[in-house]
């Protein structure tokens, strides 16, 4: 009874206090707790689609303009002073359609993810003080994205009328010079085009084929069965010798080397720069088919890439029980596999780094409209994506394919290029993409990295390694 | 023209806000003389008048609906009326938590008129209606002061009446059944049943304080619980619980208790997450809102969207969407304030109702008469922690609990609950407080 035996004393002031101070101390809790959340989290958090009052931004402030790295302007708005209707302008039309994207109709590209940006002003405090008591609307902040006005148009000339994807992007920093997907669209009609475009599957003119696009990687992929080679015969891979004869044959599947040419006597990097099917299909029913997952899981496949614009996931599956037929199609890149030429330019970055690859970003920093320094958004960062001795290796092998392999396209003075050419055949009538991918570099600038895609062209190396080409002249020949 | 008026009244506003709640608290740290304070005390009034006018003349300017300047002159009036029944029949009073009922009350209402003049309408008949009857109060405490402690069997059956009737009889509505329907209208009567439990445990304290008086109060606050539980109402379970380990805590001066009670609701919430399926809906919610927009979270996401979008200086009244955030009006106002008037102004009505709290303790230290003065203490507990599960809630600091802000919430019963909790804080205070504090 001791414990609760009633104080003599008559008046709890300190049981009082006690409790004054906890509820003081639970209500500054709120206090902080709003203020963290209103100076640190609540820009990132209203960033929403969901959040209906982000549009009601745009009563109050004119849409802020979208720039390339040097400045020159993607996207900006007009208000008409007298029915105060904005018109949004871009005055590259179809260039940059599907990295810049638009505002309205579910949004798109770079004018979705900055939505928030875009529509808040960080200009002249004296303006908007103004502005708020005449309600003219201030002039929401800019972006400036990496693009690169000369890459970008290079690469958007350099595909033609296929469709496809180019994405390049600076080795060193992940910057994304340029990113082009066709068929492609002019964003100052999309109002009039969206539900159109929206609805034609067949064509998927909407789709941003460069982050979300899924192509078999065809022979692009033989650079990680390489890999695997590699690790596997540690000692005598260089001893590996095989004769191609255009044809393979195992398990009643029979595989071709392009146009069925006999490519001959070859050792591991003749296969390599020969692109040759029939060698690789050989050499890659002797792998684990366990190690060679870990290998592509590591190499961004089954995996998000990290970007600012929305990506698919890569995908590549190989059982341990898989069959020959379909271990050998797997090998070569065709089978189930299939690689964004975003995640593929990834691969060919880390090559080019060591093995690690740049963290790739569209999106630079917010400017406000007198172009001052508002705030960074660029993700830096890197990615493992192979050992530094396996990039060294296929470094040289990349290299090998532009000097004597399907790559010669790109053997010039001017500049080290290093590729891999691709061609995937997408149906039985042995019509395929024509992929590359590579990097290169000169003294003095910096190495940039490139994928290219061009549906149903045809040869890699006739096709895709000469597109490489214009891109890369068009940045180191400037 | 408007939008300069609408602009210039915005940032007045919040101008007029922050001079108020530094008043408010000059009052505690200094000790000012009595001439001082009355003049301060007056100021703060003047503050009121004009905050509340320049809120409700913009929404008029804006909207160009001239029925909210009849709301707008009923808003006034019964603030005013507030002000004549404390002033005239609360002699010696304490003038502040006056003026906070109306700067309270007045905010509710200029949120209320934006969002639901019909409801809006409602609060008002109900605040002078209560305003009235708490006129008697006074009068009643000088008649009958030694009664109300002998009433503890009273207290006990009414309340558990009460609160079987809402388990019976109760509709369901967002998971809990909180309210009966009476000749049409919907009353909670947890809300009272809150006050007679307050009175109940005073008067068995009052009585004795032995291990066996504890525990007896223990098992009806159980059972209690067990009621709520049953009714889904967690919210009230918890401020039901609070109260019992607040009071227990003063009477019997023993701190252990205070870490038993963090563990017993720790506990406890993991429990009822687990097997109360609305309960772990607002636990998902709250650890992850955006991740269950579409469902459990739609709630506190618009909650954060409108506190993000407003910002510090607020989107400006009907300039925001605070109707995109279900049940604004009771469990979320304090987010349609943060929205449009700004999160300045939230925070100086989040310290408003700290300078609030702070009365009840401080008034009921003042009181020789210890049943009062735990009664005062358990109002004081009850006000403040619903005061923080509701803000809380709305800005994701704790999972929302349905709680609404005393005063400043649409609620007729909450409203005429805690008119009347205040009221006989200041009865209590004027006929019980020590000689040498008056
Ligand atoms: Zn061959």
């Amino acid at each position: 009874m001791k414990f609760w035996k009633f104080p003599k004393k008559k008046y709890q002031q300190k049981e009082l206090s006690v409790l004054t101070i906890l509820f003081a101390a639970a209500f500054l809790a709120l206090i902080v707790y709003l203020v963290v959340f209103l100076a640190f989290e609540s820009e990132s958090f209203i960033n929403n689609p969901y959040n209906k009052r982000i549009d009601a931004l745009s009563e109050k402030t004119i849409r802020g303009s979208i720039y390339a790295n040097d400045g020159t302007v993607l996207a900006y708005s007009t208000n008409d002073e007298v029915t105060n209707e904005e018109h949004r302008i871009y005055p590259y039309a179809n260039l940059y359609a599907h990295v810049v994207g638009f505002p309205v109709n579910g949004k798109m590209g770079v004018e979705s993810v900055t939505n928030f940006e875009l529509l808040h002003s960080h200009s002249n405090v004296g303006e908007r003080l103004k502005h708020a008591f005449t309600g003219e609307k201030n002039i929401g902040d800019g972006i400036v994205t990496t693009l690169d006005p000369t890459v970008q148009d290079a690469a958007y000339q350099a595909l033609g009328n296929y469709r496809g994807a180019i994405v390049v992007l600076e080795v060193s920093t992940g910057r994304i010079l340029g990113m082009v997907s066709k068929p492609d669209f002019d964003p100052n009609y999309i109002s009039e085009t969206f539900s159109i475009l929206a609805e034609d599957n067949e064509s998927a003119t909407l789709l941003n084929r460069a982050t979300q696009g899924r192509y078999a990687p065809g022979s692009t992929f033989k650079l990680l069965t390489t890999l695997e080679y590699i690790h596997e015969n540690p000692k005598d891979y260089e001893d590996y010798r095989y004769t191609c004869t255009g044809k393979f044959r195992s398990d009643g599947k029979e595989i071709h080397c392009f146009h069925n040419k006999a490519h001959g006597d070859e050792d591991l990097v003749d296969s390599f720069t020969n692109s040759c099917n029939t060698s690789f299909a050989s050499l890659g029913l002797t792998l684990d088919t366990k190690e060679l997952t870990q290998i592509c899981n590591k190499a961004l496949f089954n995996q998000k890439v990290p970007f600012d614009l929305p990506t698919e996931k890569s995908y590549f599956t190989l059982a341990s029980d898989a069959s020959d037929a379909e271990i050998m199609e797997t090998v070569i890149g065709q089978g189930k596999t299939l690689a964004t030429p975003l995640q593929m330019t990834l691969i060919t970055a880390a090559v080019d780094r060591s093995g690690k690859a740049p963290r790739p970003y569209v999106i630079d920093r917010v400017v406000n409209d007198e172009g001052r320094f508002v705030k960074s958004l660029a993700t830096e960062g890197t990615i493992s994506v192979m050992s530094a001795e396996d990039a060294s290796l296929l470094k040289a092998y990349m290299r090998d394919v532009v000097t004597d392999g399907t790559g010669r396209a790109l053997n010039t003075d001017a500049y080290t290029a290093y590729g891999k050419t691709g061609t995937a055949e997408y149906n039985a009538a042995g019509d395929s993409h024509a992929w590359f991918i590579g990097f290169a570099n000169q003294p003095g600038k910096e190495d940039i990295a490139i994928a290219v895609i061009m549906e149903g062209a045809g040869s890699g190396s006739s096709f895709a390694a000469p597109a490489a080409k214009t891109v890369f002249d068009s940045y180191y020949l400037k | 023209m408007t939008g300069v008026f609408i602009q210039t009244a915005k940032y007045l506003m919040i101008a007029l806000i922050i001079t108020y709640t530094v008043q408010s608290f000059l009052v505690f740290f200094r000790h000012h003389a009595e001439n001082v304070k009355r003049i301060l005390f007056k100021e703060q009034m003047v503050l009121i008048y004009l905050f509340l006018s320049l809120g409700f003349l913009s929404m008029t300017a804006y909207t160009d609906d001239r029925q909210i300047l009849v709301l707008f002159g009923f808003t006034l009036g019964v603030i005013t009326l507030i002000q004549l029944v404390y002033r005239l029949i609360y002699v010696h009073g304490s003038v502040l938590l006056c003026n906070h009922m109306c700067i309270l009350f007045g905010t509710g209402m200029l949120v209320l008129t934006r969002l639901d003049q019909a409801q809006a309408a409602r609060q008002l008949v109900i605040g002078a209606v209560s305003i009235g009857i708490t006129a008697f109060f006074p009068y009643l405490m000088f008649k009958k002061q030694d009664t109300f402690r002998k009433w503890k069997l009273v207290y006990l059956i009414v309340s558990a009446g009460l609160l079987l009737l809402v388990l019976l009889a109760g509709k369901t509505s967002y998971g809990a059944k909180i309210s009966v329907s009476i000749g049409g209208i919907s009353i909670q009567p947890v809300e009272l049943v809150k006050l007679l439990y307050i009175f109940f445990l005073a008067a068995v304290y009052y009585e004795k304080q032995t291990l066996r008086i504890a525990i007896f109060a223990g098992g009806c606050t159980v059972a209690f619980l067990l009621i709520l539980a049953a009714a889904r109402d967690l919210g009230a379970a918890l401020i039901f619980f609070v109260i019992y380990v607040g009071m227990t805590y003063a009477v019997y001066r023993k701190w252990v208790l205070l870490p038993a009670a963090a563990g017993i609701v720790v506990v406890a919430m993991i429990g009822a997450g687990k097997l109360i399926g609305h309960v772990s809906n607002r636990i998902i919610a709250w650890k992850n809102p955006l991740s269950a927009i579409d469902d459990q979270g739609y709630q506190i996401s618009q909650s954060l969207f409108g506190i993000g979008t407003g910002s510090w200086m607020g989107s400006g009244l009907f300039m925001g969407r605070p109707k995109s955030i279900p049940v604004v009006s009771k469990d979320f106002i304090f987010s349609a304030i943060s929205e449009e008037l700004g999160a300045i102004v939230a925070i100086c009505v989040i310290l408003i109702s700290l300078s609030t709290l702070l009365l009840f303790f401080r008034m009921a230290k003042s009181m020789q008469d210890p049943f009062y003065r735990w009664v005062s203490l358990g109002m004081g507990i009850c006000y403040g922690f619903q005061v923080f599960l509701t803000i809380g809630g709305c800005i994701k600091l704790i999972p929302s609990t349905g709680v609404t802000f005393p005063l400043v919430s649409y609620g007729g019963s909450s409203l005429l609950v805690t008119f009347t909790m205040f009221a006989l804080l200041e009865s209590f205070y004027i006929t019980t407080k020590k000689k040498d504090s008056r």
